[in-house]
């Protein structure tokens, strides 16, 4: 009786397998598997004061600057762009706001801020938001490769970082502050709300809009995007803005969570993770289709994979040797030349259309 | 100069690019003292020919002789120690160095120890003053106009003792008196005894220039002739290798039956939709007058490269004009954008289907509904439901071979693949569409769909401007056809009453 429902999945499981997302998802699971098997209290999740704890809530909640950046880089690289600016521009998110509340220590008024919270939050992304117009700019309207112009806000950012904060790390003591990065809401950490919402937001963006075909577009080609009447260079101008609005936004968590802000240390080398993350999940450096969920689970397996080598206890001198490996699979899984090599060797020819 | 040897002589030149024959047996004679013209057009091969005699791609065979010995320049450096010196149409100089330091360019006037600047200088002075160029030798090349870094590329090529110097289309750039500046230029130097070869499409610049015209065709050698004895007509029918025939049926003839029923459509027809006016560009056309009613197909001749592409990208915002006007209705337009054309309701498939046409990894479905989600703008997204409507009609109503509307458009035929393009334009219900070479390399069954399709819309009461290299498809698909010559409209014929012949007559202007 089970005989005939067998290859309408199985051909449902092939037209899934060909799906962006299928291998990051595939590679996240065995992660896990391997966590399960080399430690129990992996996925113990304990319920104190109301709220969520165990690993899995901490790599989630750990991974959510990054998802976030992720996100942002997934649209300007599918413009076949690159924005190698995001860290830099954490750390100015994360100064400005820090150095807007103020880094004074007064015994007793911990909930007393020199602005008010939302004028400081809104100053942080404001100015990430304005940095990206730059970026925007520089590419869209003058001209630049994309990897120039933003490497140039890659190593000025860090100088605007500290010009700043005045060259001091600002010590944020104001405890609202906290929440941003540390806080529970419902039981689950904040972080997760602002991950969720931004997905959702952008997910809505381009694709109840017409946005995300306009910027696959112009990744594929964009002289002929501009002959169908796209505004092209409208159009990668604000990914560019959107992407440093992200990265402020991550800056901001970050800034929240270790309650300073460091011009010289926030979100540095930040930009590699993001990309790789974007890559991992399965949106190609040479720009066109692009997915937004794929680079949150290259996010995820990013961070798990941190979490996980940390946990099973690899010496710290062959962590990053052991991440590279990991990272190098995945690379090779998501390469079109060899998924085809490996249809071609598969069972049926179906795999070939 | 008939008397005596050529100076230099190419003979049964092939060479093969892969997937190209670009020339067989191709071949050219050049005498001191001459100006002889290269002509053909796009992909004849004389580039390539060019690139062969000057030691960038050497042929595969064949022989070249310069004055008595045959020779087998490896690299342009060979070929300029031999005395063949080249100007290409993008001037190579390095645009920083002064023009002394550009001429001397890697062998410059060198003392024992050290560059000797100040003869460097009196030496490059004396070279460009020979050509009657007087100017600081010492600033930076970028400082001066095309023309003159032209010169001074020619005087570069004087200081090597160079005896044949070729041009390659050295006036596609320059404003027309420096084209004159140029020609006193190459007559002094012809005067002196220079081989001069001059690559060019200007139809009036040769008959100017040259003495001689050397044709090339299809990668083969058409004919050498004297100037004198050629006439404009004969060298464009033999540049584009056809007897001129009697022309065919023409398509407001062939629509009379219908039309024919009542005479009033024809006067409907009249209402001028687009009308340009002194259109123009720099580096582009040049005082374009068009008027491209609704309901008629404007066919546009020329040669390749004689500026119809240009006019259309104008037309279509793809190139901003810098003179002239453009009127839709009446009432002044600008268009600034391919957007701004596309909300006055103009649609372009472009020449280059790959490059500036179909968005390759897109799917059919994307693809199609392109233009029309753009005019609509990003918020006000078809649904998928609408999009599938509109793909499958498309689909079905021209005939578009795929396997369903989600596979990449890449994947398709280059005929299904402008079907898709004539899609995307007809679903944005346009008012006049634009067409540049719509079919070139497809089938002849694809061929005709499309044009069976875009004459049917003509007759609805869409305004069409027809761009085709092939002169009897611009004759049957044309009410009226505005003839293009050296990047400028020379003049327009009714198709009704045009053969091959008039137009071509047209086209090569002047006596015939």
């Amino acid at each position: 009786m089970s005989e005939p429902a067998a290859p309408p999945l199985a051909a449902r499981l092939r037209h899934l397998s060909k799906g962006p997302v299928f291998w990051p998802l595939v590679v996240l699971a065995l992660m896990l598997l391997f966590n399960l098997a080399t430690n129990a209290h992996f996925f113990s999740v304990t319920v104190r004061d109301g709220h969520l704890y165990g690993s899995l809530v901490d790599v989630l909640n750990r991974a959510a600057p990054l998802m976030i950046v992720s996100m942002g880089l997934t649209l300007v690289i599918a413009t076949k762009g690159i924005d190698i600016s995001v860290g830099s521009v954490m750390a100015i998110s994360g100064a400005m706001t820090a150095m807007l509340i103020g880094g004074k220590y007064v015994m007793g008024q911990e909930d007393i801020a020199a602005h008010p919270l939302w004028l400081c939050i809104l100053a942080g992304l404001g100015v990430a938001l304005l940095f990206g117009m730059w970026n925007g700019f520089l590419v869209a309207y003058v001209g630049l490769q994309p990897i120039i112009a933003t490497l140039i806000l890659l190593v000025a950012g860090r100088g605007v970082a500290q010009l700043i904060s005045e060259g001091q790390i600002i010590t944020v003591y104001y405890r609202p502050f906290y929440f941003v990065g540390n806080g529970f809401l419902l039981g689950f950490p904040f972080s997760y709300y602002i991950v969720g919402a931004l997905l959702v937001l952008l997910l809505l963006l381009t694709r109840k809009t017409a946005l995300g075909l306009f910027i696959e577009s112009i990744g594929v080609n964009p002289v002929a995007a501009r002959f169908a009447g796209l505004r092209v260079r409208l159009i990668t101008f604000w990914g560019y803005a959107l992407t440093s609005l992200c990265a402020g936004l991550a800056g901001l968590i970050i800034t929240s969570n270790v309650k300073s802000a460091d011009g010289n240390n926030t979100g540095l080398d930040f930009e590699l993770d993001a990309i790789l993350a974007v890559v991992l999940g399965g949106t190609s450096l040479n720009g066109g289709r692009f997915t937004l969920v794929g680079s949150v689970l290259g996010a995820l397996i990013i961070q798990t994979l941190t979490t996980t080598i940390y946990s099973v206890g690899v010496p710290p001198e062959i962590t990053l040797v052991v991440k590279a490996i990991v990272v190098f699979i995945v690379s090779i899984l998501q390469s079109d030349r060899v998924r085809a090599m490996l249809a071609a060797r598969g069972p049926a020819g179906e795999a070939v259309r | 100069m008939d008397g005596s040897a050529p100076i230099l002589e190419m003979r049964g030149i092939s060479k093969r690019f892969p997937g190209v024959q670009a020339l067989s047996r191709a071949g050219l004679r050049l005498f001191a003292g001459e100006v002889h013209a290269l002509m053909g057009q796009n992909g004849a091969g004389k580039s390539t020919l060019i690139k062969v005699l000057t030691g960038v791609s050497p042929a595969d065979a064949g022989q070249i002789v310069l004055e008595g010995k045959e020779i087998r320049p490896q690299s342009p450096i060979a070929a300029q120690d031999l005395g063949i010196s080249t100007v290409y149409q993008e001037v190579n100089l390095c645009p920083n160095l002064s023009v002394a330091e550009n001429i001397f360019l890697g062998r410059g006037e060198t003392g024992t120890y050290k560059i000797k600047w100040k003869d460097m200088r009196r030496r490059a002075e004396e070279l460009l003053r020979g050509l009657h160029i007087d100017i600081d030798v010492t600033a930076p090349v970028a400082e001066y106009s095309i023309a003159i870094q032209q010169m001074a590329a020619i005087a570069r090529s004087l200081s090597t003792q160079a005896r044949v110097l070729i041009l390659d289309e050295p006036t596609s750039s320059l404003a027309e008196d420096e084209v004159n500046m140029l020609f006193a230029v190459i007559r002094r130097l012809k005067a002196q005894g220079m081989a001069v070869l001059f690559v060019t499409h200007f139809l009036d610049q040769t008959f100017d220039i040259s003495d001689r015209i050397t044709v090339l065709r299809n990668g083969e050698r058409e004919g050498e002739y004297p100037v004198a004895e050629l006439s404009r007509l004969s060298l464009v029918a033999k540049m584009v290798g056809r007897e001129l025939s009697e022309r065919g049926p023409n398509r407001s003839e062939t629509a009379e039956p219908e039309a024919g029923a009542d005479a009033e459509p024809a006067e409907a027809k009249a209402a001028v939709f687009l009308s340009a006016e002194n259109l123009g560009r720099r580096g582009s056309v040049h005082g374009v007058n068009l008027d491209v009613r609704s309901g008629e197909s404007l066919g546009m001749g020329g040669l390749l490269g004689s500026g119809r592409t240009e006019t259309a990208r104008l037309l279509f915002g793809i190139d901003r004009a810098d003179e002239g006007s453009i009127k839709i209705d009446g009432k002044t337009a600008r268009i600034g954008s391919p957007m701004d054309a596309i909300q006055h309701g103009l649609g372009f498939c472009p020449e280059d289907r790959k490059v500036e046409g179909i968005v390759g990894d897109l799917s059919v479905r994307e693809n199609v509904i392109l233009a029309l989600q753009a005019k609509r703008g990003v918020f006000r997204i078809l649904t998928r439901k609408r999009q599938q409507e509109i793909v499958d009609a498309f689909i079905r109503l021209l005939g578009i071979k795929a396997k369903d509307a989600e596979v990449p458009v890449s994947t398709l035929s280059g005929g299904n693949q402008q079907k898709a393009l004539l899609a995307r334009w007809m679903a944005t219900d346009p008012r006049m569409l634009i067409l540049d070479e719509p079919t070139r390399g497809i089938d002849v069954a694809a061929k005709l769909e499309i044009m069976q399709q875009v004459m049917d819309l003509c007759d609805k009461g869409m305004a069409v401007l027809f761009i085709s290299s092939e002169m009897d498809e611009v004759i049957k698909y044309s009410d009226k056809i505005a003839v293009m010559r050296d990047r400028r409209k020379v003049g327009e014929l009714d198709a009704g009453h045009a053969d091959e012949r008039a137009v071509f007559a047209m086209i090569a202007g002047g006596e015939s």
